[in-house]
């Protein structure tokens, strides 16, 4: 199967407060409809590789292929336009816009693509919510609504555009165990019947150990 | 690309999310250009009075022969002495005509002038006034009313009576105000005046003449052209002092000087004569902009604040936007187009406040005795304020904007998130 996501030889130094080689070294690659994730301990640069590999953080040395494309180096409104179309986003804190209505919200990475209409797309947001069944809140503020909710809320931004790879840092780290159930069973969804790539940093051994693969980090290398 | 709808939508939803601090923030842009128009306009518009008020009265240039003595004697001409030092003690000027000699060719060579407006013949004379046991002391001046109503504000200072009246009526009189106050003369009414030289003249007074400079009014009156030359006993061609109305004031200093050499005249430009008056002009407007400037950069200061404090709340909204492909420009517009659109609602409502203001103060009774021809205070309604007061708008907003949008564009979205 194809290589979606392939990092090659990622090194990545922190120069404040002190000079420190957070990234050691670092390749592999995502493939095609794989559900992988990332473990390690706090400080293992786990979310530092997830940031680098998002193509937010650009301060590294190596290169990074997505759709065997080179990332690395392209100009910023370039790597912009590559994280509007290609990478979905999940964080911990849900992050959404607190003053815009659910539907708003998930249609924004949409309207700043603008592939489609305005009607088009809020069409395509009201599906996306209705597949995480929340269709009910489309028209409530985002902080309105609970944290499982929010959290649904940014699993249906980060589908908007029909992206090749989901991230999520800790998207679950903030939930209780029901919730965390949900979002787990919604991810394996979209991997399973929607062939989607996705690559979830997380602290939970449970989690982890329902995906197709972990990956081990420790002291900014990669174990296994 | 920048996809201005979406950007327009989020700068539109955190205004409105805000809008306490938006109106606060546009406010103080109403209030900057609000006061900026009132202040000028109404600032110009006293100038422009004071303006009318002393420089109408003045010609442009006026032209007269002064009484001087020759600035070279005999001596200086006589050759066979022309390298020694000459010293002639206590010169006195010779007894000349007041008349300017020529003065009709003249007055028509001056009208052909492209940058003249026409030149008024004036006939200038020292008289007493009198009315029964009272004599005063006085001017009359002999000119050309209709003439004069035209290019000169005379007919604006003519506070009873009308310029038609003096020119219909023979031997009749426009009197000025104080003369006709301590003579207590009413139109209708006969004064007497006597020359120099001794001549008793009646006159028929048909008219109040009040400049509200009241040193003028206790003196000066004024009668036709003819009627001044009759009772002097001089012939039509008497004429004692030309006035000449330009069409650019700017001229007026050439073309004296060019007058004084070619007719060996005495003309005085008005600049010259208003030398104090156009400082006073510049020190006031001076002081009425640095006024409007202090205020619109106040107004400017609010908005940067407003918008860094309102940048520092969003920081995730940032962060957001830069992690789902919102480049750094676009999270820029957004705060720029906060920025203007606070400068233009702003601007727009502190035009409609100043003009609204301005429109008051226009409609407010100022009414005294120096100034008979306004009757409320004077506003300059210069459209030019306007455009002037609305581009700063937006230029001081654009400004306030856009250090804060910067920062906003330079926002590291790695750094907020893993912050929380």
């Amino acid at each position: 199967m194809e290589n979606i996501l392939e990092a090659r030889n990622i090194n990545k130094h922190f120069k404040k407060p002190v000079l420190f080689h957070v990234l050691k070294d670092i390749s592999f690659s995502v493939k095609e409809g794989e559900f992988a994730s990332i473990m390690g301990k706090s400080g293992c640069g786990k979310s530092t590789l997830l940031y680098v590999l998002s193509t937010m953080d650009t301060d590294y040395e190596g290169q990074l292929f997505l759709h065997g494309e080179l990332v690395s180096g392209q100009p910023a409104d370039k790597l912009a336009y590559i994280r509007n179309k290609h990478i979905g986003f999940v964080f911990q804190f849900h992050y959404l816009l607190a003053e815009f209505t659910v539907l708003e919200n998930v249609m924004l990475p949409a309207r700043k693509l603008a592939e489609r209409s305005y009607e088009e797309i809020e069409q395509k947001a009201m599906e996306k919510l209705q597949i995480l069944g929340i269709d009910k809140l489309a028209l409530k503020k985002a902080s309105q609504i609970s944290g499982g909710e929010k959290q649904r809320v940014a699993i249906a931004r980060a589908l908007i555009n029909d992206p090749v790879i989901i991230m999520g840092d800790e998207p679950t780290g903030n939930l209780d165990s029901h919730n965390s159930e949900n979002v787990f069973n919604i991810f394996r969804e979209l991997s399973d019947e929607q062939g989607l790539s996705l690559l979830i940093v997380t602290h939970d051994q449970d989690f982890a150990d329902k995906t197709d693969r972990i990956i081990q980090m420790e002291d900014g290398r990669i174990l296994a | 690309m920048i996809q201005r709808s979406v950007i327009m939508s989020i700068a539109k939803t955190h205004l409105l999310s805000k809008l306490k601090q938006t109106i606060i923030a546009a406010l103080g842009v109403t209030f900057g250009i609000g006061s900026y128009i009132t202040l000028v306009s109404f600032m110009t518009g006293l100038n422009n009075m004071l303006d009318d008020l002393i420089l109408n009265q003045t010609p442009h240039i006026h032209i007269y022969n002064e009484i001087q003595p020759s600035k070279q004697q005999p001596v200086d001409i006589y050759e066979a002495l022309s390298g020694s030092l000459n010293m002639v003690r206590s010169i006195k000027p010779k007894q000349t005509q007041k008349k300017i000699h020529n003065a009709q060719p003249l007055i028509d060579l001056l009208e052909k002038d492209p940058r003249v407006r026409g030149a008024l013949p004036q006939v200038k004379t020292q008289i007493f006034y009198i009315a029964g046991p009272i004599d005063l002391g006085g001017n009359l001046t002999g000119v050309n009313i209709l003439q004069e109503a035209e290019l000169s504000n005379l007919g604006d200072y003519i506070v009873e009576g009308s310029p038609q009246d003096l020119e219909n009526t023979a031997n009749a009189i426009i009197l000025g105000s104080g003369v006709a106050e301590k003579m207590s003369l009413e139109i209708g009414e006969r004064v007497q005046v006597n020359t120099v030289q001794g001549e008793l003249f009646p006159l028929k007074v048909v008219g109040i003449y009040q400049s509200g400079i009241s040193d003028i009014d206790n003196i000066q009156s004024y009668t036709n052209l003819k009627t001044a030359q009759k009772i002097l006993g001089q012939p039509e061609n008497y004429i004692t002092d030309i006035n000449v109305k330009l069409y650019d004031t700017d001229d007026a200093v050439g073309l004296a000087k060019k007058i004084e050499e070619q007719y060996g005249l005495r003309a005085v430009d008005v600049q010259t004569a208003n030398a104090q008056f156009e400082t006073g002009n510049t020190v006031r407007n001076l002081i009425s902009y640095s006024v409007s400037v202090t205020l619109l950069l106040v107004a400017g200061f609010g908005i940067y604040n407003i918008l860094n404090m309102l940048i520092y709340e969003k920081m995730n909204d940032i962060a957001i936007l830069k992690a789902t492909g919102f480049t750094g420009r676009d999270v820029q517009w957004v705060f720029m187009s906060q920025a203007l659109i606070i400068g233009i609602i702003g601007g727009v409502t502190g035009l409609l406040v100043g003009y609204l203001l301005s429109v008051v103060i226009s409609n407010t009774p100022f009414e005294t005795e120096a100034l008979p021809t306004i009757e409320t205070y004077p506003v300059n309604f210069d459209p030019w304020f306007y455009i002037i007061g609305i581009s700063f708008a937006i230029v001081a907003t654009f400004l306030a904007g856009y250090l804060p949008s910067k920062r906003a564009k330079k926002i590291d979205p790695v750094r907020i998130i893993n912050r929380l």
